[in-house]
């Protein structure tokens, strides 16, 4: 393989990695936040407890997160060194200032919240985990800048032979951005409710109906069920502007080749991409300018047309995203989204009409549908990323052009093999250490802790 | 003064602060498995940098980010051209970071000790690498007139920056073992104390070694000249002044000296490089300026703005954290695990 092949599977492996952390870290240092805002206002032991063993395991999930995401910000230096000259002019800022803002605040923050549970006051500790959770969402929107920034270039200049900003304003009022950060909170909340209810149903089944769990299962049930909607609704939003400002994302992802009006949805397409034609399918008729314009008319441009359009403006080439994989990871970040809605409405009733006297089968779905995020967050994200190819930044600048010229293959190799082989050890330990503190004793916590206090002070 | 400048000045700062910060807590790292026996002993250490490592690893990130935004042209040579060692710099970091959280979550002495090796190389090998790195970027690395590096990752290790990878570790280990000596209590502050009057003589003779070498090795010569100018020489008083204070047990003093070694010895290198980011050791001429490689004025405008808004709130906050834990750990308080 070519370096430019083994760059975009390191990109590729290194960033869906980084995110399987990403909105766990987002959505539960928000939910741990709200949680010691309930211990401070009720002085309830409960939500002690509560805060001490979801704050465990955001802490084990942190780490991960972080550390990761130093590969991430190094990466576009040292893979993609061509697009860091012909971009940095506008994306660096948004990362620089993400660092300034964010990171500080964050890391800051956080070694305090850790450390400082009787050194700082109440108050200051109530705000540390508070401080930590808007510095991990204001990361957020300072990388979906960068980010949108390649779906949709605004504020810039061709100058000098590179993309120079021309207006920073119009950088952070992209409006991309603001259809694309508030679907990744929500998604990061329905990630982090899914997992609390998950690690909360074990409890209750396995160690009895403990109130700090009942409690922790019906936050989880609310807070899934807040991100699954919203995550929805968002992206019904996003969908309607990317059909106007990525129209290709979109053919790609209903595998429309032809423009039609009324366009139909498709169902189920079984393509051919060579020859860009249905082998089979089943189509919704006149749903997807439905779902474009909210009305059963109007015109979706298909693949072939925008093809066209695309060589009349940017020159003779290939302007078609892999079809197959656009269409594949779209349908199952829609359809697992769906299904996450369908399972917080039911938890959620349940959860508060029936005193946690479930069927022992609900137990299961609840547990394993805390990998349903975490799958349609991936499929989102290489939908997102895939369907914008060849460009890195749209219909600027392709990402054959992007990657570094002078690091040979081998040193990409080198680098990926490396990359996965720690990220692999890290997430079999990873795990392992989120299996032991979830299943802990809530009420061993304390004493636990009070016992090495005792140990050291009867060593003393 | 331009704006380039002003962005060359701050990205200075940000590695000095980085540095001085991150650099006692590699010191820390690398002296964890030696000065700690046993487990509380290592956990009084981490935790006397437990607060503060994450924070302080944030100044590389925006000095990353920074150089990104300011200097693309300078971020994109050096982090393409400096690859493999920057490869072997991030697993460092990725490991001792995870260390850091995950050492203590469980109750087992060989999961423990095992985290804890894991913590000395991921202090050990960046605190050898960033002398390497700045060394290279001071005498000069083959670049092309289209900015890139057209060597390896063996024209990165020569004697010159070898010696500069070793200094920056001795110095750094030296750094954090002062650290050490004002946080801790009872045996372990004599361990830190007895590492640190050890680690003094073998850090300063090499760092002369390395700034001599520097006169053959780079144009620091041509630059400052015989006699270099205050901050050079200040930067070679302190580390001689570190023996005689910490004989006479001023850490606070030497911690001072240390620190101005380390600013002052950043600040040498970074004038000896101005107006230059990067130097071709092919041509004079095709060497990475502060205007061949910046970003255009509006960008650095809008990132100066930042910066000034910005900065000063940081800098508050994380001395009001480093305010907050300025007591001495002690294995007989409680320690957060």
């Amino acid at each position: 393989m070519d370096a430019l092949t083994l760059a975009r599977w390191q990109f590729a492996i290194t960033t869906v990695y980084h995110f399987f952390f990403v909105p766990i870290t987002l959505g539960l240092s928000i939910a741990v936040a709200i949680m010691q805002t309930a211990y401070y206002r009720t002085g309830n032991e409960a939500y002690k407890k509560m805060t001490k063993f979801w704050g465990k395991l955001f802490l084990i999930n942190f780490a991960i997160g972080v550390v990761t995401g130093i590969v991430q910000e190094f990466q576009f230096g040292m893979n993609w060194s061509q697009y860091s000259r012909f971009m940095g002019d506008i994306f660096g800022a948004p990362l620089a200032i993400e660092a300034l803002l964010a990171f500080f605040m964050e890391s800051t923050f956080l070694g305090i919240w850790i450390f400082g549970w009787e050194r700082v006051s109440k108050k200051i500790h109530l705000a540390s985990i508070w401080l930590v959770a808007i510095g991990s969402n204001l990361s957020a929107i300072w990388i979906l800048a960068a980010n949108s920034f390649m779906q949709q270039p605004v504020g810039y200049a061709v100058r000098n032979g590179r993309a120079e900003m021309t207006d920073f304003f119009a950088i952070i009022t992209n409006g991309h951005l603001w259809v694309q950060f508030p679907h990744v909170f929500f998604g990061a909340l329905a990630t982090a409710g899914f997992l609390i209810l998950a690690i909360s149903a074990y409890q209750l089944v396995k160690k009895g109906k403990h109130e700090v769990f009942k409690k922790s299962f019906k936050f989880g049930a609310v807070y899934a069920l807040v991100g699954s909607l919203l995550v929805i609704l968002l992206g019904h939003t996003q969908a309607q502007y990317m059909i106007k400002v990525q129209p290709m994302k979109m053919a790609a992802a209903e595998a429309l080749w032809e423009s039609e009006n009324p366009a139909s949805m498709s169902l189920f397409t079984f393509g051919d991409e060579k020859n860009r034609k249905d082998v089979f399918a089943i189509k919704i008729p006149g749903a997807l300018s439905f779902l474009a314009y909210n009305k059963f008319e109007g015109e979706v441009k298909g693949i072939k047309n925008l093809q066209a359009e695309a060589e009349q403006k940017f020159g003779p080439g290939d302007y078609v995203p892999p079809v197959a994989v656009s269409y594949w990871t779209f349908r199952i970040m829609v359809g697992v989204g769906f299904l996450m809605l369908l399972i917080a409405i039911l938890t959620t009733i349940q959860a508060y009409k029936t005193k946690f006297e479930f069927k022992p089968l609900w137990y299961k779905i609840v547990f394993w549908s805390m990998f349903l995020p975490t799958i349609a967050n991936t499929a989102g994200w290489i939908f997102t990323e895939i369907a914008r190819q060849p460009w890195t930044v749209f219909g600027l600048f392709k990402t054959a052009d992007s990657v570094s010229n002078t690091v040979s293959a081998g040193e990409v190799g080198f680098s990926l093999i490396a990359y996965t082989v720690i990220y692999a050890i890290l997430i079999v330990v990873m795990v392992g250490l989120m299996k032991k503190y979830a299943s802990r004793d809530v009420d061993e916590i304390e004493k636990e802790e009070k016992e090495v206090n005792n140990s050291v002070l009867s060593k003393a | 003064m331009d704006l380039n400048t002003i962005w060359f000045i701050l990205i200075a700062v940000l590695f000095i602060g980085f540095f001085f910060l991150e650099g006692f807590d590699y010191g820390v790292g690398i002296l964890l498995p030696f000065l700690g026996k046993e487990d509380l002993e290592r956990r009084a250490i981490i935790n006397s940098i437990g607060t503060h490592w994450d924070g302080n690893e944030v100044w590389m990130l925006t000095a990353g980010g920074a150089m990104f935004a300011a200097f693309p042209n300078w971020y994109a040579t050096l982090f393409s051209g400096f690859y493999l060692a920057l490869v072997v710099m991030l697993l460092a970091l990725i490991a001792r970071g995870v260390a850091f959280e995950y050492r203590s979550k469980k109750d087992d002495p060989v999961w423990r000790n095992r985290w804890d090796w894991i913590i000395f190389a991921g202090s050990f090998i960046p605190a050898l690498l960033w002398g390497i790195a700045i060394s290279n970027l001071i005498r000069g690395v083959p670049i092309d007139d289209k900015m890139n590096f057209t060597g390896n990752f063996f024209t990165l290790l020569n004697p010159y920056s070898l010696i500069g990878g070793v200094a920056s570790l001795l110095l750094f280990t030296l750094h954090g073992s002062i650290f050490l000596s004002l946080k801790l209590t009872d045996n372990l502050l004599e361990g830190a104390r007895k590492v640190a009057k050890k680690l003094w003589l073998p850090a300063t003779i090499v760092l002369f070694v390395y700034v001599i070498l520097g006169y053959f090795e780079t144009d620091m010569f041509s630059k400052l000249g015989v006699n270099p100018g205050a901050i050079p020489i200040l930067a070679g008083l302190a580390i001689l002044s570190v023996g005689y204070l910490l004989k006479i047990q001023k850490e606070g003093w030497a911690f001072v000296m240390t620190a101005i070694t380390i600013a002052f010895s950043t600040i040498t290198i970074f004038m000896g490089l101005f107006p230059r980011v990067m130097v071709s050791s092919t041509n004079p001429d095709w060497s990475l300026t502060i205007y061949n490689a910046s970003s255009s004025p509006y960008t650095l405008k809008v990132m100066t703005i930042v910066a000034i808004i910005f900065v000063p709130i940081v800098l508050a906050y994380q001395a009001w954290s480093y305010w907050i834990f300025r007591k001495r750990v002690s294995t007989k308080q409680k320690l957060e695990y």
